[in-house]
C-alpha cells in the first residue's frame, strides 16, 4: 500500500493494509488461543508423559525378534484377503462414484438442487471415517470381509466422486460444444465428449485411492471388518508383540510393494 | 493409453472401427474377479438379503438422531480438537528442522539420509495403528492420540516442506547475499518467501486431516469422540450413534470453512 | 597480443577511493585446470568497464569473485583499503554491502512486491526482526521511492516481481543495487536475457546512474557492439587471461580474433 505524500512529507509503504493486517493479527491469535486453550485444558496425567519414552522402548524391546512363524500360518491369507477388500472397494467405489461425480460437475448437470445433492453425499461419505463405516457395516451384515469392502467402497466415493467431478469441470468446453451443435445425445456427449478427455484422470485417480485404500484396508479388521487389522486385533489383545511386530513389518513390505506396482502402472498408462 | 482406437479406412470409403481388445479382455478379467470374490467372501444373496433388511431395521433405529446426552458429546468433540490442534502444532514444530534437515540442496548426504529415513517410518503406518501402539505403550487416554497424530503429521509435513526447499531457486538467494544480508536475512527473504505459500498450504491441509483422524483414534482407546462412538455403539444406542456422527460431519465442515478463510488471509 | 594497460593502479588505497586493484587472481575448479590464471588488472574509481570474451572464459568467474559469489583460489582484490579475497563472516558482509550486482537472470525474489526487492537493497543493514517485519526506516523508503522513480519503475511498486516483462525486471535489479548506495557496480551479463532494444535502454539506464554517482562499473557482456558503444574501456578475455585492454576504439580485428578466436568473425 502506498501513502501519497505531500512534497514536504515523506512517502510510506507498508506491506499489508490495515484492513489486511487486522485480520492476519486476528487469526495470529485465534490460533494461538486454540493451541494454549488446548494445551492447558487436555487431560494428560503428567506421570504417563514423563513414563512415555521408557514404555516405548519396553514395548519395541519386547517386539523383537519378530515371529515369523505367525506369518504362514495367519499373516498370509489376512493380506491376501485385505489386498482383495481393497481391490473390490475400490471397484465399488467407482461405480458408485461416477452418477454421483455427473452430478456434482456444475457444467454437466447445470441443476443446482442436483449439485448441492451430490456435493452433501460426497462430503458425508469423506467425513466418515473407514473405520466407523467399518462398524456400521460390521452391524448390519456381520463380521467378514463383506464389511471390510463395503466400508472401504463408502469411505472411498467421496474421495473419488468429488476428484472425478473435478475432472469433468476441467474439460475442454468447445470440444462439448461441438458435439451438442451436432445434436448428439446426452448420453453420447458424455461418452465421446467428456469420458476421451477425463480418462486418464480418471485411472490415476483410480490408482491412488486404491493405494490410499489398502493402507486403510489394513485396519479395518480391527472392528471386525476381515483382513489384516484381525491378526492384529488378536495378537494385540494376547500381548504377543513378537506377532505383532511380524504383522507389523509384513504391512509395511505389502505398503512399499503396492507403491512399487502403482508407481509402474503410472509409468506406463499416465 | 489411448482406449478409443481408431479404425481403418478401407479403399471403397467404409470405416471399419477396431476392436479394442485392451479393453474388452479388461472387462473379461474383472468379471472374472468379482465371481472369484463373491466365493472368496463367502456371499449369497440370501445373506445379502438379510443383510439388507438388517440394514433397514438399523437405519430406522439410527432416525431420528438423539441428542439428549450432549453434554457428552461435546466433551468427546472437545477433546478431539484438542487432540487435532496440538498435534498439528507439535507436528509442524518438529517438521520445521526436520523438513531442512532432510533438504538434499542444503544438507550433506549421511544428514539427508537419517532424516528422510525418520520421515518415512512416520509415514509407513495408518495412524489408527500408531495410536495403538501409544496406547499400548503410554495407556489410555489423549496422550496416546496427540502422540500417534503427531506422528502422522511429521511424515506429511516434513516430507513436502524438504521437497519444497529442494524445489527453490538458488538464484534469489545469490543475489540476497550479494548485497550483504546475514544469514537470517538470508533465510527470511531469500528462502522463505518461496516456501511460504506452500506451506501454509500443508498445514491447513494436515490440520483437516488431523480432525478427521481425531475423531477416529478414540475408537481404539487414543481419546476424543471415538471413544464415546464406539461405546455408543457397543450399548446398541445408534440414534446417539447418528447424533454423534451428524456432529463429526459438522465439525468437519466448519475445519473446511476456516481452512478456506486461513487461504483467503495468507494469501 | 597483449597491450599493455594504460591504467596502472594507483598504490594509494582509502575508504573514499573506489578503485579496484585485482592481482594475481586466480581460480581452479578442479585442481590443474585455471579457470582465471593470474590475471591482474586495476580499475579506476570512475568509469565504465566492459568485459568481452567467449563463454566458459573466465568473465563471470572474475566479477563474481570480486564480491565472493565465488572464493579465488589465490591472490588478492584490493578494495577500499580491504582485500576482499581476505575478508569472512562479518567483514565481508559489510565489504558486500558496497558493491551492488547486477544479474543476468534478475534473481529477484519473484513472490515478493517491487518494493520489497528494492528494500532488500538495505538487508545488510536491518537486524533480522525488521527484515521479517518488513519494516524499514522512513528514509530507505522514501529513497527506494526515488530510485524507483529513477529507473521508471515507480508506478509497479506493489506488483509482484513475477508479473513483470524481463526489462522491467532488471530496471527493479537496478534499483535493488543502488538502493545499496554502492561504491561499485557489477553486472554479470545483465542483458543476455533482453531483447536488443531493452538492452540499450538498461545498458544506459546502468551507465547513466553510474556516472551520476560517479563510481566505476565493471560488466561482463558478450555482445561486442554494444560493449564499445557503452564502455570506457574493454577488457577482452581469452583461455582465462586478459588479452585486450584498452579503450573501445582500438579494438579492431586483431583483437577480436585474438579474443574469440576463428576466421571472419566480424564479416
Amino acid at each position: 500500500m502506498i501513502i501519497p505524500g505531500s512534497s514536504l512529507e515523506e512517502r510510506q509503504w507498508t506491506r499489508f493494509t490495515p484492513l489486511e493486517r487486522i485480520f492476519r493479527y486476528a487469526f495470529y491469535v485465534v490460533i494461538c488461543s486454540a493451541i494454549v486453550v488446548s494445551l492447558r485444558t487436555i487431560e494428560v496425567i503428567p506421570e504417563f508423559l514423563f513414563d512415555a519414552p521408557a514404555q516405548m522402548v519396553d514395548m519395541l524391546d519386547r517386539m523383537w525378534p519378530p515371529d515369523a512363524s505367525y506369518y504362514p500360518e495367519t499373516i498370509h491369507d489376512a493380506l491376501v484377503e485385505t489386498i482383495h477388500i481393497a481391490t473390490v472397494g475400490t471397484i465399488l467405489a467407482v461405480v458408485l462414484a461416477i452418477p454421483i461425480g455427473v452430478m456434482v460437475a456444475e457444467n454437466v448437470t447445470p441443476y443446482k438442487p442436483l449439485n448441492w445433492l451430490a456435493r452433501f453425499l460426497l462430503v458425508s461419505s469423506r467425513s466418515i471415517n473407514s473405520l466407523v463405516w467399518a462398524l456400521l457395516f460390521v452391524a448390519v451384515f456381520g463380521p467378514g470381509p463383506l464389511a471390510g469392502s463395503l466400508a472401504i467402497a463408502f469411505r472411498s466415493i467421496g474421495f473419488v466422486g468429488k476428484l472425478f467431478g473435478e475432472a469433468l469441470e476441467e474439460a475442454n468446453h468447445s470440444t462439448i460444444e461441438a458435439l451438442q451443435a451436432t445434436g448428439a445425445s446426452k448420453f453420447s456427449i458424455m461418452y465421446m465428449g467428456y469420458w476421451p478427455q477425463v480418462l486418464p484422470t480418471f485411472w490415476s485417480i483410480l490408482l491412488f485411492r486404491w493405494d490410499i485404500n489398502i493402507r486403510e484396508s489394513a485396519v479395518l479388521g480391527l472392528v471386525g471388518a476381515g483382513g489384516i487389522g484381525v491378526a492384529l486385533s488378536t495378537a494385540l489383545e494376547l500381548f504377543y508383540w513378537d506377532r505383532v511386530c511380524m504383522v507389523l513389518i509384513s504391512m509395511l513390505v505389502v505398503v512399499a510393494a503396492v507403491e512399487l506396482v502403482v508407481t509402474q502402472i503410472r509409468k506406463r498408462i499416465i | 493409453m489411448d482406449v478409443m482406437r481408431t479404425g481403418t479406412l478401407s479403399t471403397s470409403g467404409t470405416y471399419t472401427p477396431q476392436r479394442n481388445w485392451y479393453a474388452l479382455v479388461g472387462w473379461l478379467f474383472l468379471l472374472v474377479y468379482l465371481a472369484y470374490i463373491t466365493s472368496l467372501f463367502d456371499l449369497d444373496f440370501d445373506r445379502f438379503i438379510s443383510g439388507l433388511d438388517n440394514g433397514s431395521k438399523f437405519l430406522g433405529r439410527m432416525f431420528p438422531p438423539n441428542f439428549t446426552r450432549y453434554e457428552l458429546l461435546m466433551e468427546g468433540l472437545f477433546e478431539s480438537l484438542q487432540i487435532g490442534v496440538i498435534a498439528t502444532f507439535l507436528g509442524v514444530l518438529i517438521s520445521l528442522p526436520m523438513g531442512f534437515l532432510a533438504a538434499r540442496n542444503l544438507m550433506p548426504p549421511w544428514v539427508t539420509w537419517c532424516a528422510r529415513g525418520v520421515i518415512v517410518l512416520c509415514r509407513s503406518f495408518h495412524p489408527v495403528i500408531v495410536a495403538i501402539l501409544f496406547v499400548k505403550a503410554v495407556g489410555f487416554g489423549a496422550l496416546a492420540g496427540v502422540m500417534a497424530l503427531t506422528v502422522a503429521s511429521v511424515g506429511f509435513i516434513a516430507k513436502l516442506f524438504a521437497e519444497s526447499i529442494e524445489e527453490i531457486s538458488l538464484k534469489q538467494i545469490e543475489a540476497v547475499r550479494a548485497t550483504g544480508a546475514s544469514f537470517p536475512n538470508v533465510i527470511l527473504i531469500g528462502v522463505f518467501p518461496q516456501v511460504m505459500g506452500r506451506f501454509t498450504g500443508f498445514i491447513s491441509y494436515q490440520l483437516d486431516s488431523n480432525l478427521r483422524n481425531s475423531t477416529m483414534v478414540g475408537l481404539v482407546g487414543a481419546g476424543g469422540i471415538g471413544g464415546t462412538l464406539f461405546a455408543a455403539f457397543q450399548r446398541f444406542d445408534y440414534d446417539f450413534v447418528s447424533a454423534i456422527l451428524i456432529s463429526i460431519i459438522a465439525v468437519i465442515l466448519a475445519g473446511e470453512g476456516v481452512n478456506n478463510i486461513m487461504r483467503r488471509i495468507y494469501r | 597480443m597483449t597491450e599493455p594497460s594504460k591504467y596502472q593502479g594507483s598504490e594509494i588505497q582509502s575508504v573514499t577511493d573506489h578503485s579496484l586493484d585485482i592481482r594475481n587472481l586466480t581460480k581452479e575448479y578442479t585442481r590443474g585446470v585455471p579457470v582465471l590464471q593470474s590475471v591482474s588488472v586495476s580499475i579506476e574509481a570512475n568509469g565504465i568497464t566492459a568485459i568481452i570474451g567467449p563463454s566458459g572464459t573466465g568473465k563471470s568467474t572474475l566479477i563474481r569473485c570480486i564480491n565472493r559469489l565465488i572464493d579465488p583460489t589465490e591472490g588478492d582484490i584490493l578494495f577500499r583499503g580491504k582485500n576482499l579475497a581476505k575478508l569472512y563472516g562479518r567483514e565481508l558482509r559489510f565489504a558486500r554491502r558496497h558493491i551492488g550486482m547486477v544479474f543476468q537472470e534478475y534473481n529477484l525474489v519473484e513472490r515478493l512486491s517491487v518494493m520489497e526487492n528494492v528494500l532488500s537493497g538495505r538487508l545488510g543493514y536491518v537486524s533480522a526482526w525488521r527484515a521479517w517485519m518488513r519494516k524499514f526506516s522512513a528514509g530507505d523508503i522514501e529513497r527506494a521511492f526515488s530510485i524507483l522513480e529513477q529507473v521508471g519503475m515507480a508506478d509497479f511498486a506493489n506488483q509482484r516481481a513475477d508479473a513483470l516483462s524481463g526489462g522491467q525486471r532488471q530496471r527493479v535489479s537496478i534499483a535493488r543495487a543502488l538502493m545499496q548506495s554502492p561504491a561499485l557496480l557489477l553486472a554479470d551479463e545483465p542483458t543476455s536475457s533482453l531483447d536488443p532494444r531493452t538492452s540499450v535502454e538498461i545498458l544506459e539506464l546502468m551507465t547513466n546512474q553510474a556516472k551520476n554517482l560517479e563510481i566505476p562499473v565493471m560488466i561482463n557482456i558478450h555482445d561486442v557492439s554494444l560493449a564499445q558503444r557503452f564502455a570506457d574501456r574493454v577488457l577482452g578475455m581469452a583461455n582465462g587471461k586478459i588479452v585486450f585492454d584498452g579503450s573501445p576504439s582500438e579494438l579492431n580485428e586483431e583483437h577480436l580474433k585474438t579474443i574469440y578466436g576463428g576466421q571472419g568473425w566480424m564479416s
